[in-house]
């Protein structure tokens, strides 16, 4: 079982995703440069957080075009995990891999801070061992992650369940004060259609041990090794 | 050689946040008229392309593939054609 972190110019949580998997998850993980051209090899690449490019044009605009992204699509296209995280979220949307866009917080503020979210969906390879509608306690750190999609696309996510992540107050409930950004039906994670790929504005790879004051990111990681380890 | 000025807004459709701070600052300052505000991008573009068809079909393309979302962006252009320097 392979990992690998893409690292692009100016992703800065590449370094907290492959020291969770390989010291806190036990799985093998590798740094994926943005230029390489073949993924082959790896079972779960991981978009990490960050501001690829500066975020220069709109976020994760210009990292969509890095070389890595025409063989993590195609990695994507045969049913392998991708998970994009923050900055991989936004990447993936660019890259139109996952549908919608983002806009700014309408807050306009950056945004860092411990949020719930609750697990809408664990019956995916990136939740299941979550309890169904747990809350998990995981930060989020960023300006732009005001999910927004046309009406027929956020109904066509509900009714697949393709919602995984939904921010919400700490005993569960899904309520506009607990929406750090503005996203469209507190919209924090979504997957694809095959469910092979999940994009989430938290940070799991920021609360995976308990020192860091949350563990719940854990969970997700977890997931993704048992998925693996059952395939 | 061509000048492309490129005109990015946000489409009607979707919240503008900052056009909205904008609007509730200009009415703070008692510009009471103001009926929106929306904040965009202006983006100008040089192109070595000699025929006017051509600079325009390769402008739209630019905005096609990288510079607009057609998921929350909208865009108008103005093309002239300018001196080599």
């Amino acid at each position: 079982m392979k990992f690998g972190v893409v690292v692009f110019p100016g992703s800065n949580c590449d370094h907290d995703c492959h020291y969770v998997l390989n010291g806190v998850i036990g799985v093998k993980a590798e740094y994926i440069w943005h230029k390489e051209t073949s993924v082959d090899g790896f079972d779960c690449v991981v978009l990490p957080g960050g501001f690829s490019y500066g975020d220069y044009l709109r976020t994760g605009s210009i990292a969509r075009f890095s070389p890595v992204m025409n063989a993590v699509a195609k990695h994507a296209r045969k049913g392998k995990l991708v998970i994009g995280i923050c900055n991989g979220f936004q990447i993936l949307l660019e890259a139109g891999i996952l549908p919608g866009a983002m806009l700014r917080n309408t807050s306009l503020n950056f945004v860092c801070k411990d949020v719930w979210v609750k697990v809408e969906n664990n019956e995916t390879p990136f939740t299941s061992l979550c309890g169904e509608k747990e809350a998990l306690r995981i930060p989020v750190a960023h300006g732009e992650g005001n999910y927004f999609a046309d009406t027929e696309i956020i109904e066509k996510l509900e009714s697949e369940h393709r919602v995984v992540l939904r921010y919400c107050s700490e005993n569960g409930n899904v309520e506009k004060s607990s929406n750090p950004n503005g996203s469209l039906n507190n919209i924090a994670g979504i997957c694809n259609e095959r469910k092979n790929v999940l994009g989430l504005m938290p940070h799991p790879e920021r609360c995976s041990e308990k020192i860091l004051g949350s563990a719940d990111g854990k969970k997700i990681f977890d997931s993704i090794r048992a998925f693996l380890r059952g395939s | 050689m061509f000048l492309a000025k490129v005109y990015v807004t946000l489409k009607k459709s979707v919240l503008d946040p900052q056009g909205v701070t904008v609007k509730h600052a200009l009415e703070a300052l008692d510009f009471e008229s103001v009926s929106d505000v929306r904040l965009g991008k202006y983006m100008e573009i040089k192109l070595d392309v000699s025929d006017e068809e051509e600079a325009e079909a390769r402008l739209k393309e630019m905005c096609k593939k990288l510079l607009i979302n057609p998921v929350i962006e909208e865009y108008t252009y103005a093309l002239k054609r300018v001196g080599d320097c």
